[in-house]
């Protein structure tokens, strides 16, 4: 199969579903002919023209009120958030307008919009470009949450967010955006709610999100070289959440850790802990583990930054000594 | 250049000059250090646009305050820091201003009254806005300006906050530094209308003013420092400037949004720093050769603060989680 970046299968992703339904468009800052500072949209323009590419003063709460608006009046918005830090801006119109309004409406106005944004520490791009707020998001209800861990899940699930009668926010690795992996020519969705088994293992369950299904598959060849077998789980959507193949995973392997790289308080990893402790309680050998980034804003420091956001080394050494029942 | 009694302002027009100087240089070390990868991370380069910092800073105590912006190198050092201290934050090393953790857009030296870079475009106007609600409530006479580029003139909490100091009378400088650019997109395509109208819609006095011409900007941030002193603020100046290097360093390829003919008019007619340096040699306020040795001093101080950061060492490990939160109750 050939190979592409995370980048190109985004811009795919788009291009064929602009290509499909004209009630598509992108809206940012720097989308059209810039294709965005990190070159992820570079030809979009080209081809489906300014008045579908558009880009946007810096205004970002503006854009996306806009954009809900054009949502709720037959338009399917593809919103670009450049970094996902900016997600504080806009947080009133996508909480409280996008996510409400299909109840508030008694499912009468839908919001069929996507937000792209990104996430992911160790660029050194300091405290306010380098947060991973997913968690943020997750956290209200009317919003989907999509976590791609590569180019294939990336536009898989891209698809698919732009099909969603839902506002979506997709979350993309920005340190992954050159990337390569394997994605078909053909044309395919990844559904949501649908978490990937992507290693089988018995002695120990890790799930991991986005930047952190790398760290765990990394993770999990060290550990296999201490003959410990570890199945990985990167569940691709957190909302929804596919909670069935994780509890079946944990109560296989009878312990669990979950990797996320947002922060470790009151964050996904808190969730998927207490989802794995509440319903397979009974088939644990060991309390489950959280391993989020450092709770501390994103030091600048490079001596600093990298002792924030989990590494193989510690996800493997936490199975170690889970195994070992040493917690 | 604006016309003034010469001699008298010695003192101040060097030291103007040499500020401007030293940003360049600054700057230079800075983008050199990034090329060759030994600095981490994103930077944005302050050359070009030297008069506005220097301009308005002259016009400034120490207590007044400023806040600043991406491309903040330049307010940094205008408003009195120290290059050994911001060569060490742009390199994370603990002697730096924010002991490693801001980093190039973060910079903070609060000695100078200087509240901060920002890395959120607008992320400063509440800030500089709160900083002279301070200075009214307390009567203390600081003013505070603000400076942020033409793109930020797009967020919306811009009017949010000139509506308040104008209702409240607050000692604040709005200074936008238009330099044509708003990342890769003209100004012109991202603004509607006339930025000084806005300001104007709330009863703000409004000026434009070249910024690269440094005595200009500097007269009027005198008069205006003056007037918030009063209590006649708030105002708003835009100041028409250029930024040399891309948007930020490794921002190469921008035939596709500006011309190489327009950066090569704009480094050879209107430079800063040159155009100065003419106008204290024409003034006879100094020799050619003057400028030269102090153009060399500048440098060779900012190589030896360059190769002191690069030997200097990173914060402790035990750093990382130190400053969360304040010590006090
Ligand atoms: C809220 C927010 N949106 C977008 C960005 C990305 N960004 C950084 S600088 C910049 C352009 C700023 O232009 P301007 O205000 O004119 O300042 P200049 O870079 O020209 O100095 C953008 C869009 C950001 N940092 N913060
Ligand atoms: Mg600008």
């Amino acid at each position: 199969m050939r190979e592409i970046t995370l980048s190109r299968a985004v811009n795919e992703a788009i291009a064929e579903e602009m290509r499909r339904d004209p009630a598509i468009f992108l809206i940012g800052e720097d989308v059209a002919e810039a294709g965005t500072p990190f070159k992820v949209l570079s030809g979009l323009v080209e081809e489906f023209g300014t008045e579908r590419i558009i880009d946007t003063p810096i205004s970002e709460p503006g854009f996306m009120g806009m954009a809900v608006g054009a949502a709720m009046t037959g338009s399917r918005p593809i919103v670009d958030l450049m970094f996902g830090d900016f997600i504080f801006l806009v947080m009133d119109q996508l909480c409280n307008q996008a996510a409400k309004t299909h109840y508030m409406s008694g499912g009468k106005l839908k919001v069929p919009l996507v937000l792209r944004t990104n996430l992911g520490a160790t660029r050194r791009s300091a405290a306010q470009h380098s947060q991973s707020l997913h968690a943020l998001v997750a956290h209200i209800p009317g919003l989907k949450v999509a976590l791609p861990s590569s180019a294939y899940e990336a536009k898989g699930l891209l698809k698919t967010a732009i099909r969603d009668d839902n506002p979506v926010v997709i979350f993309e690795d920005k340190l992954m955006y050159n990337d390569k992996a394997p994605v078909p020519e053909e044309e395919y969705l990844l559904p949501f709610g649908k978490a990937e088994i992507l290693r089988q293992g018995k002695d120990v369950t890790l799930v991991g999100t986005s930047s952190m299904v790398q760290v765990c598959r990394k993770a999990a060849d060290l550990l296999a070289a201490d003959g410990i077998s570890a199945e990985v789980i990167d569940p691709r959507t957190i909302v929804p959440l596919d909670e069935d193949t994780i509890v079946g995973s944990a109560k296989k392997t009878s312990r669990a850790i979950v990797v996320d790289e947002g922060h470790q308080n009151f964050g996904v990893t808190a969730e998927i802990a207490a989802r794995i402790a509440d319903k397979a309680f009974y088939y644990l050998d060991n309390p489950v583990q959280r391993m989020g980034a450092m709770d501390v804003p994103v030091p600048f420091s490079p001596a600093l930054e990298d002792l924030t956001v989990p590494t193989p080394e510690q996800v493997a050494e936490r199975a170690r000594r889970l195994c070992r029942g040493e917690i | 250049m604006a016309a003034r009694k010469s001699k008298a302002n010695t003192e101040a027009y060097l030291r103007m000059y040499r500020q401007m100087a030293r940003i360049r240089a600054f700057e230079d070390n800075a983008n050199q250090l990034y090329l060759s990868a030994k600095m981490p991370g994103l930077t944005h380069m302050y050359s070009g646009q030297e008069a506005v910092a220097v301009g308005i800073c002259e016009a400034l105590t120490s207590d007044d305050k400023i806040t600043s912006t991406h491309r903040g190198h330049g307010h940094c050092v205008a408003k009195g820091a120290e290059f050994r201290q911001m060569f060490c934050e742009l390199l994370g090393k603990a002697e730096g201003y924010c002991r490693g953790k801001g980093g190039s857009m973060h910079i903070a030296d609060q000695a100078n009254g200087n509240l901060g870079a920002n890395a959120i475009v607008g992320g400063s106007m509440g800030i500089a806005t709160g900083s002279a609600l301070t200075a009214k409530r307390q009567g203390t006479g600081h003013v505070t300006v603000c400076f942020f580029g033409d793109g930020a003139t797009a967020q919306g909490v811009w009017y949010e906050v000139m509506n308040m100091a104008a209702l409240w009378k607050l000692p604040i400088i709005y200074a936008c530094e238009n330099n044509g650019y708003s990342e890769y997109t003209k100004t012109a395509e991202i603004a509607a209308g006339s930025l000084t109208a806005r300001a104007e819609a709330f009863g703000i006095d409004s000026f434009t003013v070249d910024g690269q011409d440094v005595l200009a900007v500097n007269d009027l941030a005198q008069t205006l420092v003056a007037r918030c002193r009063k209590g006649e603020g708030p105002f708003f100046v835009e100041l028409e400037t250029y930024r040399y290097h891309g948007h930020h360093v490794g921002d190469i390829n921008r035939d596709y949004y500006r011309t190489k003919d327009e950066e090569a008019d704009w480094k050879k007619h209107r430079d800063p720093i040159v155009n100065f340096g003419k106008w204290l040699i024409g003034q006879k306020i100094v020799t050619p050769d003057e400028l030269v040795s102090m153009d060399n001093e500048v440098r060779a101080d900012a190589e030896a603060a360059v190769q002191y950061a690069l030997e200097a060492p990173y914060p402790d490990v035990r750093e990382v989680d130190m400053h969360v939160f304040a010590e006090g109750a």
